[in-house]
């Protein structure tokens, strides 16, 4: 993603589509490493599908699919060798862009101030699905705007190449298309693949949204889509949006939150409810930090360090003796009113882009979905006791 | 000092008293006025009285062995000084005295509580106004109790 | 790739520039008032209500509202400081010389210029006093642009008061109302004992051209905004200062979050209209 008002990302059309094979993908990542770009994308490890550094297309997780459910997430292998046929992995993008560990500055003996060197390579992701690239775009709302932008993040995110893949098999946790970011991947990818693959072959439906994104496809060799082609893509990604896991309830979530801020619900959440933190770790746009500062033993030169912080921290909200939020279930209403109704006063949108990751990582299973449905029947049953 | 004596719907705790209540008070009414560091009653005495405050200001005290006389409360213009006249067993909880030079409207309560045995009604009207007197003043004296201005070091 | 790269990413802001003490007084047994002007650039000018970032390089940093007025605006700092954690310890006893880091002007000012012409009340609980500091400042160095001025301040015993001088030279001005009160009198005391509502409550204010400007613990500004509401002052016309734990002081932490509302970038001053309904959420 380019930054803002520099390229305009048109919405493609079935004109521009093109198709090329499997070997076109790793034509592909040969093509942006070449061109300087350190090749992000998901990878088999640790009995998950991790983000890391590709050397090549032959590191993705080709044939392996994913099941998940509340507080479950296993691989499986698949009997085809699709290389996007799962569901979103524990990291997301974010660690790229706002690093989950970063020095801020140091400090000398002299009382100068030394911003620490800025290390962010020029990325390409490979692989970024519709809710994962409306993540980005909401983390930049959240970091890239307002009076201090993070100067960090903004240049991680200038020179990234974002080649986005609309989905075609959903997870058991996705609830995307509720939260209207997808399968089809939105604006503000640099190339978008639509995988396919069966008794035609495995081939591949891709488009440019971006100047950047044209030059690179121009490299591979590919030829234009036909319209059963572009068309064959466009019904699988369709058809991925009525399979969804679960769905968020079509209620107008921030003004239910507003009104069940003293809900019985955030008790009985609480009694499940670890406060163990996965849940932010894993979503794509929590993006809390907190600074450490650290110093040699001397004394005479100090740094600052963010990492990542998470509103469940029995400290977050720490000042002057106590913490304002101590009850697990006040930190639970936090992160839950913040992702899904306060983020829209804050920043202009949900902070929710219905990943599921949040309930696969739960360890106790919460399901965001199913505890906004409840807390609108709660809702509902209040205001049939009133008339 | 001189001038008329307030009128009592002027005191806010009157304020929102009805006329003819109104009326039936002011009959029991006259200003006192106290010079500085004059004792208006003591801890123990039968307590007759309640002053409703013009101007200056009055101190609740008590003796404290070892502390000497201990200053809990300040009142000044607008507050009610003295309730123990309305239960038993009618002796005062604490000392009052002047601080500065007070003027004061002095409510005759003998005639007050006859009055309010006479008409239930008026009595309850008074007793609810006075609450709301005594219900403030105890917000306020537990506002004090939560020791906001303490360092975090105060509260463990 | 793209060669011409628009977006200008501003200097660093989360990087301080080094202030040095030049002068430290003691207020009370837990508070400083510290004096600092720049070793290197000056930070832009500081309104009334807004805070810096203090560093204590290798211990932390904290978020400080200014306590200076006007006369403190080429580049100077003057902040009061309670020591109530490691931070604003070390703070606390920075001795004249050390060289500190700061980051501002951040949050939202107490607007000061809004209240002109009209009745300006300042309701200070213990520290809170601090920041309304700048505001008795601006409003005596413009005396003539606003009607009546009164200040309530209460703090916990007569010893524990900030400002004693000016406080005194304050109270002695024909010009402005001043009622202190202790929660716990001293020997020696004759003033006011009582919560800082009592004396407020006494005021006699007119509802029609009242600007409030409350600062202190929390229940202490929600008891206070409640007076002031009894007595007919528009929730609109009541300012508070709110404080959270800040990280970044711009916004991009997430610690300071109040409901919908980020104290650092939507305060620290609020209206009491915004501030009323999430003040009374308990834990948020």
């Amino acid at each position: 993603m380019h930054s803002a008002g520099l390229a305009t990302v048109t919405a493609p059309d079935a004109a521009g589509a093109v198709t090329f094979g499997r070997e076109g993908l790793d034509r592909l990542v040969e093509v942006l490493i070449a061109d300087g770009y350190q090749v992000i994308g998901p990878t088999v490890r640790d009995s998950a599908i991790v983000l890391d550094r590709l050397d090549s297309a032959a590191g993705l997780p080709a044939g392996w699919g994913v099941d998940t459910g509340p507080g479950y997430y296993r691989l499986r292998q698949r009997e085809d060798a699709a290389v996007f046929a799962n569901s979103a992995g524990p990291q997301s993008w974010k660690q790229f862009l706002h690093p989950p560990r970063r020095q801020l500055w140091s400090a000398g003996a002299d009382g100068e101030f030394r911003p620490a060197e800025p290390v962010s390579p020029r990325y390409a992701f490979l692989g970024v699905r519709g809710c994962d690239l409306a993540a980005i775009g909401i983390l930049g709302r959240v970091l890239g705007r307002g009076a201090h932008p993070d100067g960090s993040f903004t240049r991680a995110r200038q020179g990234l190449f974002v080649v986005a893949v609309n989905c075609t098999e959903p997870g058991g946790v996705c609830f995307c298309a509720s939260m209207g970011t997808g399968p089809a991947a939105g604006p503000g990818y640099d190339l978008a693949l639509t995988e396919q693959i069966g008794a035609s072959g495995h081939w591949f439906v891709a488009e440019a949204g971006s100047e950047e994104g044209a030059r690179i496809l121009a490299e591979i060799p590919c030829r234009p889509a036909s319209a059963e082609e572009a068309g064959s893509a466009r019904a699988d990604v369709d058809a991925a949006a009525l399979r969804m896991g679960r769905e968020m309830p079509a209620v107008d979530l921030r003004a239910l939150i507003q009104d069940s801020m003293d809900s019985p619900h955030w008790e009985e959440v609480a009694g499940r409810c670890l406060t163990c933190a996965n849940c932010t770790m894993v979503c794509p746009t929590c993006f809390c930090t907190t600074t450490e500062d650290v110093s040699d033993l001397t004394g005479e030169h100090a740094g600052r360090w963010q990492r990542w912080a998470s509103c469940f921290e029995p400290d977050f909200s720490y000042m002057h003796g106590g913490s304002v939020r101590q009850s697990g279930a006040s930190r639970y209403r936090q992160w839950f009113s913040h992702k899904l109704g306060t983020w829209h006063d804050q920043f202009g949108s949900s902070g929710c882009v219905g990943c599921g990751r949040c309930i696969a990582w739960c360890p106790v299973g919460i399901d965001i979905t199913a505890e906004a449905a409840r807390l609108a029947e709660l809702a509902q049953q209040a205001q049939e006791e009133h008339e | 000092m001189t001038g008329a004596a307030r009128p009592l719907a002027a005191f806010p705790v009157f304020a929102q008293l009805p006329e003819a209540e109104l009326e039936l008070i002011s009959g029991t009414a006259r200003t006192v006025r106290f010079a500085a560091r004059q004792r208006l009653f003591s801890e123990g005495q039968p307590a007759r009285g309640c002053w409703l405050i013009e101007d200056g200001r009055v101190a609740l005290d008590m003796a404290v062995p070892g502390r000497g006389q201990v200053v809990l409360q300040t009142l000044g213009p607008g507050d009610v000084l003295g309730w123990s006249w309305l239960v038993p067993p009618y002796r005062w909880h604490y000392g009052a005295t002047s601080v500065l030079p007070t003027t004061a409207t002095e409510l005759d309560t003998e005639q007050l509580r006859a009055l309010a045995e006479q008409d239930p009604r008026f009595g309850y009207t008074l007793v609810l106004t006075l609450f709301e007197a005594v219900l403030q003043r105890l917000q306020a004296t537990r506002a004090r109790l939560l020791d906001l201005y303490g360092s975090p070091d105060d509260q463990r | 790739m793209t060669s011409a790269d628009t977006v200008t990413v501003a200097a660093e802001p989360m990087l301080p520039v080094p202030y040095r003490v030049t002068s430290r007084t003691a207020e009370t047994r837990d508070s400083v008032t510290l004096h600092l002007e720049p070793a290197g650039q000056p930070l832009p000018p500081f309104q009334p209500g807004q805070f810096a970032m203090l560093a204590v390089p290798a211990i932390g940093e904290v978020a400080i509202s200014v306590s200076g007025g006007p006369e403190y605006q080429d580049g100077a700092l003057v902040h009061t400081i309670r020591a109530v954690g490691k931070v604003s310890r070390a703070l606390c006893d920075a001795p004249v010389g050390t060289v500190l880091g700061a980051r501002g002007p951040f949050g939202t000012t107490w607007d000061l210029p809004s209240a002109a012409g009209r009745d300006v009340v300042v309701v200070a609980g213990g520290v809170g006093l601090a920041p309304l500091r700048p505001v008795m400042l601006g409003v005596l160095a413009g005396r003539g642009g606003y009607r009546r001025v009164l200040l309530v301040a209460g703090a916990r015993t007569p010893a524990e008061f900030l400002f004693h001088r000016e406080l005194d030279a304050w109270s002695a001005r024909a010009d402005t109302e001043v009622e202190l009160t202790v929660d716990r009198p001293a020997a020696g005391w004759d003033g006011p004992v009582g919560f800082v509502t009592e004396p407020l409550a006494r005021l006699p204010l007119d509802p029609e051209r009242t600007t409030a400007f409350v600062c202190g613990p929390e229940p202490m500004m929600r008891f206070s905004a409640q007076v002031l509401l009894r007595k007919g002052i528009p929730a609109e016309d009541i300012r508070l200062s709110l404080e959270r734990n800040m990280q970044c002081g711009i916004g991009l932490c997430g610690h300071c979050q109040l409901g919908p509302i980020l104290v650092c970038r939507d305060g620290p001053v609020v209206g009491y209209t915004l501030a009323e309904p999430l003040l009374t959420i308990r834990e948020l």
